[in-house]
């Protein structure tokens, strides 16, 4: 199995064997952050940009810690404090660092497919930090690299995923991942906030939490977006939290080994309680060391695949 | 590809590590702070063979770590295809220990290279040494080893192959030629 | 001048021909066909293996001039429609300034009359600015030459406004020409809605926006008796109506374009800009649907709404590009590949398609190859397989739809009023042989 591309845009396009590389590549990775000296050769001399046109710390920084961590130069472009304020397209902009011989962009922007619109028009690799409500590749790999930490396998696991599904492209990148690799997903969240026939993504579809978590081995907690200005009825977080929000109530009628998963960052009391964020269920800062590890693995081999392209070429 | 000439075979292996593990022990004055560390792949299961010689002679377990060099390595872009990234995995605290790295073969010198690097990264040793299955020549750094099971010397279309049990099935060290299809 | 076209396969449906023949041109107009004609000449094309047809017309075509020549012009644009083998255009009145009076339409005149390399007829907004507030004056636009209205780009929302127009114009005798769209329903959408804008993140557009707004276009109709032509119909839903109007005997007409019967939503897995259109591409269902309309009759004639557009307006985020594809150089030849390949229709159906019908619809004099008519003629290799590539377009943008397609059949001379407007360079186009 090698791979073989210099982007990596979203997992709706990758074969489970690819999604499998990345998850062991990780996995390798995942000791570099323990040592005392956390830091290899691996990309010496080679510089990410993070481009990010919506604000994410944690997004971002989870990045940045994974270049250095490989030895990469890194620099962050933030909306506000660049050129594009000015209205320089996203094409520009990236043929721009293109021509600064950068090598790594990683991309977060409000547009659902400018990654894909920005890795056609540049030679330098693309990594899709999140792309409108398209897709969140690294959250989702990261997602189930925990998941597959905990249970040994996705294959025949069960995963609910609850909340906003319309909006996101955190559930929208597990569930390519998860049903790629056998896993059996259903989306729970209010009728005004699923997407026009999701079940044909091979997910099973539920209005009602208790009934959607019945056998559930993993709940992935969706970030409830109450700052959003869409035309699209939300529901008063008062009964979104009534109806949909984890409790410890409501867990306690669950597997006992169910593992709690939120992309961040919490709404506590919104889409989850404190006691069951913080509880012994809860993977979520987990979530956030593996992140580092998935990051480290997808920067090295897009680079990897990105020198191999060129070596052929030359060849 | 052909397969040239069988250089070693299962018993001439197991010759050639007892022998180095005598070598060790006689360099390191005994088991006293020694460790070993293979590289991967195969250099993993020579490091695992020698612990278990220097038990028969000293009745000492020396600790083994392996040591994947993936991410040290100057060829990162040159080879293909590319190997996966596996772990490293030291267990021991490696500060001030008589380190004996294990290999294959020796030829460049550059997977050594990247082998100390790793080991650095790691703590600061007192010394490190090398042992290897295969010396075959071509050396591009200025690197030697301490310990040598056997020179081969071989043209630079020749390629030395070392077979382990673990791995390929067999003990065996053969010589193939690229040029020969 | 005497030009003699020889010993190609001629398809003429109104004067029942299909065979091989040559035709012989003199000072402009059609003077004979036949067999081996030995006929003396100036100038001879040898058409061997070539299909020879009456020039196309295309009646919904945005020409851009005036306001956004960057996008296109109207030169650029006949030259276009030459090369795709058009004579004959209907030009959209969405420019800028929108042609909504008689001294813009003599504006509008003034620059074809300069620069169109082939016909180019005009069509007015039903209403002024293209608001949908006030109507146009349609007794002098229809004096100074407009052959039809339309608001395109939007619909007349107000569908009291709507038929008055619709009046007006049945008393005029105006043509009206609906894009039937309820932006009501397709809100800030960019894309069909459905299973593939879900996987994309993408705001969906409901095919109701469409038809709905057909439903109500067909019930003014049905009450105004006004002469109505919807185009660029999309979906099955859209064609069922049509054709349960058609039977009902309301006189009515439709028109699809090309991209609605060879691309699919899934074509947008990509986020590739240029396939962005309005209204969006369907589903392989809906595909199959225009397909059989097609072949039914169901839809009367192929247009491409042609929609040009800069780099800079399509090569960014799929939601901010604008709409549309450009199309004049590859209308026929995705007909050919789409239809007639796979044997949905036959060469002399193409003809009624992009020639015949269009005509009839816009009540203009009806296209033939019968002596005594104007030269207007196209010669195509229908076995020329080709790869649409940006660099080879005449139009000024390249926004289309169809990048990176393989096509089969492509024109190789378009003859305008008995000139050549535009010849592949080729040695039986080039001057050494055409004696």
């Amino acid at each position: 199995m090698e791979w073989r591309h210099k982007d990596l845009l979203g997992l709706a396009e990758l074969t489970k064997e690819e999604i499998e590389l990345i998850l062991d590549t990780a996995s390798s990775f995942k000791e570099v952050s323990t040592r005392e000296i956390k830091k290899v050769p691996a990309l010496r001399g080679k510089s990410v940009v993070n481009l990010f046109y919506e604000p994410s710390t944690r997004t971002r920084v989870s990045f940045e810690i994974a270049a250095k961590r490989l030895s990469c130069d890194v620099i962050n472009i933030i909306a506000d404090t660049s050129s594009v304020r000015k209205g320089e397209s996203l094409v520009d902009t990236g043929k721009n660092l293109e021509a600064l011989k950068i090598d790594i962009i990683v991309l977060r922007h409000n547009s659902s497919g400018a990654a894909h619109l920005l890795a056609r028009n540049v030679g330098v690799s693309v990594i899709n930090a999140g792309d409108g409500w398209h897709e969140h590749p690294t959250q989702a790999l990261l997602d189930i690299f925990t998941l597959k930490e905990k249970f040994g396998k996705i294959e025949g696991l069960n995963v609910t995923i609850v909340g906003d599904i319309a909006h996101s492209r955190v559930a929208r990148s597990n569930i390519w991942g998860l049903t790629k690799l056998g896993a059996k997903v259903c989306v729970c969240a209010p009728k005004s906030l699923l997407p026009i026939e999701i079940e044909r993504l091979g997910v099973e579809v539920f209005n009602d939490l208790d009934e959607a978590l019945r056998d559930t081995d993993c709940v992935n907690v969706l970030r409830m977006q109450l700052e959003r200005d869409e035309k699209t009825i939300f529901p008063s977080s008062l009964d979104y939290f009534k109806q949909y929000g984890i409790t410890m109530e409501r867990l306690k009628k669950l597997k006992r080994n169910i593992l709690i998963m939120h992309p961040g960052p919490l709404n506590r009391g919104v889409e989850i309680s404190s006691e069951v964020a913080d509880g012994e269920n809860s993977v979520i800062l987990e979530q956030v060391t593996n992140g580092i590890a998935v990051r480290m693995a997808v920067l090295y081999l897009v680079t990897q695949a990105r020198e191999t392209i060129k070596n052929e070429a030359h060849h | 590809m052909r397969e040239k000439a069988k250089i070693m075979d299962k018993d001439s292996i197991r010759r050639v590590l007892m022998r180095i593990a005598h070598e060790i022990l006689e360099k390191n004055k005994g088991t006293y702070n020694l460790c070993l560390m293979g590289i991967r792949t195969r250099g993993v299961y020579l490091a695992q063979r020698l612990v278990e010689e220097i038990k028969k002679i000293e009745n000492k377990s020396v600790p083994v770590g392996i040591l994947d060099i993936t991410l040290y390595r100057d060829d990162l872009t040159l080879i293909a295809p590319h190997p996966v990234v596996h772990k490293t995995e030291i267990d021991f605290d490696i500060n001030d220990k008589n380190i004996v790295l294990v290999d294959d073969v020796l030829y460049t010198g550059r997977t050594v290279r990247a082998a100390l690097d790793a080991i650095i990264d790691f703590g600061r040793p007192k010394t490190i040494q090398l042992a290897v299955l295969v010396d075959r020549g071509h050396r591009e750094l200025p690197i030697r080893a301490d310990y040598v099971g056997k020179n081969i010397p071989t043209s630079s279309t020749e390629t030395i192959e070392v077979r382990v049990e673990e791995v390929d099935g067999k003990d065996e060290v053969i010589i193939v030629d690229k040029n020969i299809s | 001048m005497r030009l003699i076209i020889r010993n190609s396969r001629v398809i003429d449906p109104l004067n029942n021909i299909d065979g091989i023949f040559d035709i012989l041109i003199e000072n402009g107009i059609i003077s004979k066909i036949s067999k081996e004609a030995k006929d003396r000449f100036d100038k001879v094309i040898d058409a061997t293996n070539r299909i020879t047809l009456p020039g196309l017309i295309d009646i919904h075509v945005h020409l851009r001039e005036p306001g956004r020549e960057d996008k296109e012009t109207i030169l650029s644009g006949t030259h276009a429609a030459a090369k795709g083998g058009i004579t004959t255009i209907l030009a959209m009145p969405n420019t800028d300034p929108p042609i909504d009076s008689v001294e813009k339409v003599r504006l509008v005149k003034e620059i074809i009359e300069k620069n169109a390399k082939i016909e180019v007829l005009i069509s007015s907004a039903i209403t002024l600015r293209r608001e949908g507030k006030e109507l146009v004056d349609m007794t002098r636009l229809k004096k100074e030459g407009i052959v039809a209205i339309t608001d395109d780009g939007s619909s007349v929302d107000d569908p009291q406004l709507m038929r008055q127009a619709m009046l007006e114009a049945k008393k005029k005798n105006i043509l009206v020409m609906l894009h039937c769209e309820d932006k009501s329903l397709s809100l800030k959408g960019v894309m069909n809605l459905g299973f593939i804008s879900t996987c994309l993140g993408l705001r969906g557009i409901p095919k109701e926006a469409e038809f709905k707004r057909i439903e109500r276009d067909l019930n003014l109709a049905k009450e105004t008796d006004a002469r109505i032509h919807i185009t660029h119909i999309s979906c099955k839903e859209s064609v069922e109506l049509i054709r349960k109007a058609k039977k009902e005997g309301l006189s009515l007409t439709c028109d699809t374009a090309p991209h609605y019967f060879s691309l699919t939503e899934e074509d947008l897995l990509d986020f590739d800009a240029n396939k962005k259109v309005n209204p969006p591409l369907r589903t392989k269902e809906d595909v199959s649907a225009i397909k059989q309309a097609i072949r039914e009759g169901v839809i009367d004639c192929i247009a491409s709404d042609h929609a040009p557009h800069t780099e800079h307006e399509k090569e960014i985020e799929f939601e901010n590009a604008e709409f549309g594809t450009i199309g004049l150089e590859t209308e026929l030849a995705v007909a050919i590949t789409e239809l007639i390949e796979p044997g949905i229709i036959s060469w002399k159906e193409l003809v009624r398609l992009f020639c015949v019908n269009p005509s009839y619809i816009l009540g203009i004099e009806k296209r033939s190859l019968s002596p005594g008519k104007e030269a207007n003629i196209i010669i195509l290799d229908p076995q020329k397989e080709w790869i649409v590539k940006k660099e080879d377009f005449l139009s000024r943008s390249k926004n289309s739809a169809f990048l990176g397609k393989k096509l089969k059949g492509k024109v190789e001379c378009t003859i305008y009023k008995g000139r050549i407007v535009f010849a592949q360079e080729n040695e039986v186009y080039s001057n050494e042989r055409v004696r």
